[in-house]
């Protein structure tokens, strides 16, 4: 296989991943605490107000998906007792932790001080801490985000969760590191994750250009990585973006489309929006089966799971708890399916898509659970019709290239045909 | 000449056999301007329904007797069954006379199916209930009282009746009672399975889910009348606890076919949210704050909530199984269902580490084939009866 083309913000991004994960490898030593939490509704800023060091056992999990080691962790977990009707991830993640817990860059993953059970978006996310719980011998705090359900957060909403964060997830971080809440350095985390956060809807925004100088579903997964995860609130993390955001708009202001493992895209033939998590077994085979017909995505659901930067929300260092609440809320799976449906229909006007593709995944009901409903929903709105394909996240299983080849090829028939009738090139 | 509890017995089944939820609408139909309040699986608080005015109607799905044709282009193969045959339910009109629809937080299923409904059914009332994971006053207490005021207050609205806490502290009195008779029923069978099959008792307790709590008191304590002074003969059977049905529900032929194959269940999940709340709710003071302080300090441990206790989890079925006096312990769990699946391991091992024997299945709420339960099953009871369980 031919070597990924790789822009200067991925090495920046690869470096900052790899310094992190030997700071956790050496955290036993040097004394520095950690704490596993998730990736929606993480409380990255407050973690590292404390000096911690954070987890997310989700990263683990498709970082190793894609370098080909979900197979056995899952079939560990298996062995253990799971069943395989459960989500990948949380088996991926419990193998991994039974066979040495050996992390994504090859260095040990050091066990949790605290489990900072962010309860946002996913049930799973409840029993998985209580698994690991039962694998670990160390305190979980649990920080309860109300789903949207109706739509919207309300007042009282708001104000139980910076209640829990008050009451809870500080004197629990507080007792785990020995520090005390500082929230002058809280402010300041908050400050910087707002630039950053700037930096990535630029980007983001930018695949309104056409043709896209990005791709917003493959693509983006490299670019939401640090400020989804362990870095947001740092100075490295706003290095990125800024470098990110710097590559995105020159190559917008050249025309250029965006730089796919192969090489960069040509010519762009269909614009796309995607829902659902991507596969991440054959990540660069599934992202070639889009590629390789010059199908761009311009914006996805998936990218937003830690954060809905692009519809306006920024971190508010003036309100630091209120506006972790108000970030928690916000998630992608923490919305309803009606406010996930007008996402879809928004971004294929404000994106100028083409179509709209759902990909669901076995493991995750949260994504997956109404999603049919959702696509005929969107086709109905928007009058652009959808294609419907079926893999999952880290189990290889359930992943086959020739259907979702197979469906994909047809739908873009159908939009061409659909060119054809309306005149249009 | 049928007796007392053949009859209570096949009018349970003939409600459960209705999936019109006939019942429900003749006490719509009684009056004008009455209203029926669907809930899903598995707590919703249905004093809060009642006092609205409503009558709360447990959807619990179609079991076996309904063929699933629109439920399917609704859900993926990978999802639970419970879902589609809901969808199918009201799909075929046979959910049409529910003015509001409540959907608690029992995994991402359910809370997904809340979407579908504002989607689809934009003239009910949908409210996703999410329940409090958290058991503090200060924040999971006062959270799940402002819900339940909100609750009572949009109910109320919709059934043009005022908000009014006498009314709530009655209909607490009733559901107290409900609970008290599930709670002796229980006991009874408990104490003597042969007096109360599984198989009638999971039929009263299923009927209740769609008449008026005061026709399910009625009928339960003349069932328990019925059943105590029968006098059935013991007969040698494993006891066992089944453990992990508390969403999508084993069709009846499953649970009539555990007991043929040798058990006697002497505790189940089955349709937990009957008996969520654990004893009785404090009919004094302020009745929101009474429900919402009876949610957070006297729920059952079960896989929906989260288990603040580290050993919670290892020391659950050897709780249930010395409480019950079961020999063993079966875990049957809908297939896909993410609650119960994911927490078999942890419960699992916490049984045999007590050196309580265990048996594992998956099961949809329309299987039709039960001879290989049946087998296991037996095998399971033998194992537990001839060589104490190993």
């Amino acid at each position: 296989m031919a070597e990924a083309a790789k822009d200067r913000s991925m090495a920046l991004q690869k470096e900052m991943i790899a310094r992190h994960f030997d700071r956790l490898e050496a955290a036993p030593d040097t004394g520095e605490k950690v704490v596993y939490t998730f990736v929606p509704g993480n409380l990255t800023e407050l973690i590292l107000s404390f000096g911690a060091l954070p987890v997310l056992p989700e990263i683990n999990a498709l970082q190793s998906g894609m370098r080909g080691r979900s197979r056995e962790y899952i079939a560990e977990a298996e062995k253990a007792g799971h069943s395989e009707d459960v989500c990948t991830y949380v088996k991926c993640d419990i193998g991994m932790l039974k066979t040495g817990n050996i992390g994504p860059t090859g260095t040990r993953l050091p066990k949790p001080d605290l489990l900072l059970l962010s309860y946002t978006g996913c049930f799973t996310f409840m029993k998985w801490f209580e698994l690991l719980r039962e694998e670990y011998d160390c305190p979980v705090v649990f920080f309860h985000v109300p789903y949207q359900g109706e739509g919207r957060m309300t007042p009282e909403h708001r104000d139980y969760m910076v209640r829990q964060l008050r009451e809870q997830v500080i004197p629990a971080l507080e007792r785990v590191t020995g520090r005390a809440y500082d929230e002058t350095r809280l402010r300041a985390l908050l400050q910087r994750s707002r630039a950053a956060e700037d930096d990535l809807v630029a980007v983001l925004h930018a695949a309104r250009n056409v043709p896209s100088p990005l791709d917003s579903y493959f693509g983006a997964v490299y670019y939401v990585g640090p400020i989804f995860s362990s870095f947001r609130g740092t100075e490295e993390a706003g290095s990125y973006y800024r470098e990110l955001r710097s590559e995105i708009e020159a190559r917008a202001k050249a025309g250029l489309g965006p730089v796919t493992p192969d090489g960069p895209l040509e010519r762009e033939r269909y614009r796309l929006v995607v829902e659902g998590p991507p596969n991440w077994t054959h990540f660069r085979e599934f992202w070639k089966l889009f590629h390789e017909e010059g199908a761009v995505v311009v914006a996805s659901t998936y990218s937003k799971v830690g954060g809905t930067y692009d519809f306006g929300f920024r971190h508010d260092p003036d309100d630091p708890l209120g506006t972790l609440a108000d970030y928690c809320a916000g998630c992608y799976t923490n919305l309803n399916l009606p406010s996930r449906v007008q996402m879809l229909c928004d971004y294929i006007r404000d994106y100028r898509a083409d179509g709209f593709v759902v990909n669901s995944v076995k493991s995750c009901n949260s994504f997956s659970a109404g999603q049919l409903v959702m696509l005929r929903e969107v086709e109905k709105r928007s009058g652009v019709p959808g294609a419907f394909i079926e893999s999952d996240l880290v189990d290889p299983r359930y992943f086959s290239a020739a259907n979702i080849k197979n469906r994909l090829e047809s739908y873009f028939q159908m939009i061409d045909a659909r060119r054809a009738q309306r005149g249009a090139p | 000449m049928p007796s007392q509890r053949t009859d209570i017995v096949d009018w349970a089944a003939g409600v459960c056999d209705d999936l019109s939820f006939g019942a429900a609408r003749d006490w719509v139909a009684a009056a004008p301007g009455r209203r029926a309040c669907g809930f899903l699986p598995v707590y919703a608080p249905r004093e809060i329904v009642r006092a609205a005015g409503m009558i709360p109607v447990g959807v619990w799905g179609g079991g076996d007797r309904v063929e699933i044709i629109r439920g399917d282009a609704a859900y993926q193969s990978y999802i639970c069954h419970l879902p589609r045959s809901v969808v199918e339910l009201a799909e075929t009109g046979r959910l049409d006379f529910l003015a509001a629809m409540l959907f608690p937080s029992t995994c991402d299923v359910i809370r997904n199916l809340s979407g579908i409904w504002r989607l689809t059914r934009p003239h009910v009332y949908v409210r996703y209930l999410d329940v409090p994971q958290v058991v503090e006053p200060s924040t999971g207490g006062a959270f799940w009282e402002g819900e339940l005021r909100t609750l009572h207050r949009e109910l109320a609205e919709l059934a043009q009746v005022p908000v009014d806490a006498q009314r709530l502290r009655a209909a607490i009195a009733e559901y107290n009672d409900a609970r008290r008779l599930i709670r002796d029923l229980y006991a009874l069978r408990r104490e003597a399975p042969w007096q109360v099959p599984t198989e009638e008792l999971y039929l009263l307790m299923r009927a209740g889910e769609a008449v008026p709590v005061d026709v399910f008191a009625a009928k339960a304590r003349a069932y328990l009348e019925a059943a105590a002074s029968d006098g059935r003969r013991p007969r040698d059977r494993a006891r066992v606890v089944v453990a992990g049905a508390f969403c999508e529900q084993p069709p009846l032929g499953l649970v009539k076919t555990l007991e043929q194959a040798g058990c006697y269940i002497v505790d189940d999940d089955f349709l937990l949210g009957n008996r969520f709340i654990e004893g009785d709710v404090s009919l004094d003071g302020d009745p929101w704050a009474a429900l919402a302080r009876a949610f957070t300090t006297q729920t059952v441990r079960t896989s929906i909530l989260f288990e603040p206790d580290p050993m919670g989890k290892r020391e659950l079925m050897a709780m249930r199984a010395k409480a019950a006096r079961a020999e063993g312990v079966v875990f049957a769990a809908p297939s896909f269902c993410d609650p119960a699946l994911l927490d078999r391991p942890m419960l699992k091992d916490g049984a045999e580490a007590a050196g309580i024997p265990t048996l594992s299945f998956r099961y949809a709420e329309n299987t039709g084939q039960f001879q290989q339960f049946r087998e296991q099953a037996g095998t399971f009871s033998d194992s537990i009866k001839l060589w104490g369980g190993v």
